[in-house]
Formats: C-alpha cells, structure tokens, sequence
C-alpha cells in the first residue's frame, strides 16, 4: 500500500487540533495459546480460519490476533489479523487475504488444515475496538470489513443490531467479503464497478453514502488500506462526525 | 519452540539489519495511523519542551530549521512486523531542543505529544545522544503528511510508534506513564532487538 496517493482530498479537517478521543475501556488481552485449526474455508483470494483457542480471553470486536509461524530451525514469521466472530463464537474465526508473495498469508491459505496447530497472541488491541454499548457507523474497504463485521454479529447476538451501521465499500460482490452478511437495517454495500444487491447504482462511496447514518452515531471506525481508509475518513468529517471521533486502521499488505 | 507443520518461510532475503520477527518491506512505507491524517500548517505549527526544564522552550517551523540540522542514516522498525533499510531523514536532533530547554536532573521520560492528541511515552535517555531527530524531510524531501510530515518524531531506535508523527510537544517527567499505544496493549519501552512489541514482552 505504502502512501498511495489520495483518490481526491475531500474536506479537510477544519481545526488542526482535534484530540482524540482517548475514552477506551481496558481492552483485554491475551498470551500466547497453541490454537487448534477446526475449519478452513476458502472464499477465493483469501483463506477463512476457524480457530479453538484453549483458555481464550474474549475480545471486543475490533481487536486482532497474532499468529506466529515456526519453522523447525527456529526462524519465525508473525502477522497479525482482525477477529471476524463475534466474543459469543466459540471459535476464533481470522479472515486472510492472500497475498501473492505473502509469507504468512500463502502458508495460512495454501498449507494449512484442520488439525494443524498454531501459535496465536490475542486479543490485542485497545484502540479499535467497539465497547457493545455505543452506536457506531462503520466504514470497511474491501477486506478490511473483517472488523467490523465481529462487531455486527456481536451486535445482533446482544440483540440490538442497530447499534452498528455498517458500510462496506468494494469493486464488486464477489470482492466484498461477509457480503451476506450485509444487508437490512442501516447496512450498505457500495460497490464501484456493479449496481449492489439493493440496487444503488455503481459508484464509488461518496458524502451521499455517508450523510444519512451519521446522525447518533457517536465512534466511526474505518478500516481499509491507507488510500481508502484517508478517503473514507475525510468523507466523514465532511458530513459531519468529528475528526476526534473517528477511529482508523489501516493496513496494507505485511505478507 | 514449536514448529509449524509444513513452514519454511521464505528467508532468500535474510538480511541481518532486520531484528527478530521483521521482514523488509522493500520500497514499500506502510501507513499505519490511529486517527485522520490532520491539515497541518507550518506556520501554525511549533515545538515546545516543558515539564521538567530549567527554561519551557518553543521553536516555530524557521526557528526549528534555523537550529543546526542533522541526518539520520538507517533503518526504521515498524511493530507490526515490516522494516524499512537504508533510510535517510534529515532534521534537528532532539539534544539540540533538550540542550536548549535544559533538563532538570529529576526528569526520567518524555511524553511525545501530537497536533492529533496522540501520545507516546520514551525514556529521557532514547532521545539523547543523537538518538533521536525532529524530523522534516526523507530522501532529502520534505516529509509527506501520510509519513508525519510535515514534521515528526524519529527515534529509529525503537519500534517506529515512538516515532510520533505531527510531533508537536515533549513534556519532560520524573515518572514513566503509558501514551496511546502504550494504553493500549503495547510495550512501554518497544525495543526491536528485544521484541518488545506488546506489554509483558
């Protein structure tokens, strides 16, 4: 990903200083686990893992996992994944897209099976992480919906789903993962290049997306690569949720 | 240890400037950041060192390029695995604003703070002994805002999350307390060589 440039600087934030909101409950956090592989799904470009975690800390949807690869001389490789299920899941499912020349992300998709075993760290993170409690508007690009949709299904599973509003922004269906799980309520799925399921013609997202679901929501969070996640969160402070209030994670390919 | 089934890695590039659990992310420079990038403009921008100094000192974007500039020539650790050789920054370095503010002999570790609200904690002593740099340019060109710029923290040092980006204030202290990350489930030192990615390592 690497600085790509910006599709189009939308408006900028209006005040240099815009604290963050550092308002975060404790996240938890958990050591090392040797995690069982119960189940690999393969959804084209990118591997499913469904892990038993012995002993695991619940996380709050938003936090990742590491998984540490071992080869036998002792060299090792760790990369870290968002958490897709929801704290109720008794499993730990990761979503991996995989990368050509990725050295853990070919090994996860191409080598892996049920029964393996493998060293994962979680959950980490404190920042991007939704507390079940507040109303937040989430803005996903491509794989980086992976997040968001463990605070979706966490949502519906505490019974209120409309606490999370989720936009997940792709080329196409096939490009959106989770895409099922997308729909009703306040979800969109905004595709640039096919007209989506609900019928909203082919465009890129846009202000127009946006304007209406941000009313009551208190936190975005937006997850994609650095070019989209820097569009997506301008797009937002220009329909008016405080830079202050958006929360951002970006990422890009680490193999 | 335990072995991966069926894990080799690819290791064609081993190169032994990258510490433990890094690979080298080539030409690529990653974004990693917490919050939206922020419009910031130099003329509005200024550095301030306070806490516990014998004089609060502020430099403005000229007087901060007017100080002597220095280059850092090296490799930079992000904690989410990727390293960057071979890197050039140019800047002031952080002795020249510490010298200036003078330290008072009970101050023990600097909160970094940014024009974002973002924090990082760093003991006094990785930012001295030309350790660490305001930084403003890279490759000889004025830092990118995606990168920081225009202006940031570098201590290279250190996992790059203590390298704050829109560095705005180092608030000095005679006690250590935790920054954004540092909150959040990352170490509060963030040594590379040691690993110390998350608290507890």
């Amino acid at each position: 990903m690497a600085g790509a440039a910006l599709p189009g600087r939308l408006t900028p934030p209006t005040t240099e200083e815009h604290a963050i909101d550092t308002g975060t409950p404790t996240a938890p956090r958990g050591g090392w686990r040797r995690a069982t592989v119960r189940e690999v799904r393969d959804p084209g470009g990118a591997v499913v893992l469904r892990l038993d975690v012995p002993d695991r800390v619940d996380h709050m949807p938003g936090q990742h996992y590491v998984v540490r690869l071992t080869a036998d001389d002792g060299y090792t490789a760790a990369r870290s994944y968002s958490v897709v299920s929801a704290p109720s899941d008794p499993l730990v499912e990761l979503y991996v897209e995989r990368l050509e020349d990725g050295e853990v992300s070919t090994f996860l998709a191409d080598v892996v099976e049920p029964g393996d075993e493998l060293e994962v760290r979680g959950p980490i993170g404190g920042w991007f992480a939704w507390d079940g409690e507040t109303p937040v508007l989430a803005v996903g690009g491509g794989s980086g919906v992976a997040p968001l949709v463990s605070m979706l299904r966490h949502a519906h599973d505490l019974g209120r789903p409309e606490l999370v509003c989720l936009v997940a922004a792709a080329r196409t269906l096939a490009q959106t993962p989770y895409a099922e799980e997308i729909s009703g309520g306040c979800q969109v799925v905004a595709l640039s290049r096919e007209t989506s399921p609900s019928g909203r013609a082919a465009s890129r997202l846009s202000a127009a997306d946006l304007a209406p679901l941000v009313e009551g929501r208190r936190t975005a969070f937006v997850c994609g690569s650095a070019a989209f996640a820097e569009a997506a969160s301008q797009l937002l402070v220009s329909v008016g949720m405080p830079a202050g209030s958006i929360r951002v994670e970006r990422f890009g390919p680490s193999g | 240890m335990s072995v991966t089934r069926g894990f080799l890695g690819h290791r064609r590039e081993r190169d032994p400037r990258l510490p433990p659990g890094q690979y080298n992310a080539g030409d690529d420079w990653p974004v990693l950041t917490a919050e939206v990038t922020p419009n910031l403009r130099t003329d509005a921008w200024t550095l301030t060192v306070d806490g516990l100094v014998e004089r609060v000192s502020t430099w403005t974007w000229d007087e901060a390029h007017a100080l002597p500039q220095s280059e850092y020539h090296g490799d930079i650790h992000c904690v989410t695995t990727w390293s960057k050789l071979g890197t050039v920054f140019g800047g002031v370095s952080v002795d020249e604003v510490l010298d200036a503010a003078g330290p008072r002999p009970e101050a023990t570790h600097v909160m970094a703070t940014s024009t974002t609200g973002y924090t990082t904690n760093l003991p006094l002593e990785d930012l001295r002994g030309g350790k660490a740099w305001v930084a403003f340019t890279f490759g000889g060109l004025p830092l990118t805002t995606h990168h920081g710029g225009p202006v940031r923290l570098l201590v290279p040092h250190l996992y790059f999350w203590k390298s704050a980006k829109w560095v705005t204030r180092l608030t000095l202290m005679d006690h250590d307390e935790p920054g954004f990350w540092e909150r959040n489930g990352y170490h509060d030192r963030g040594d590379p060589w040691q690993e110390q990615r998350y608290q507890g390592d």
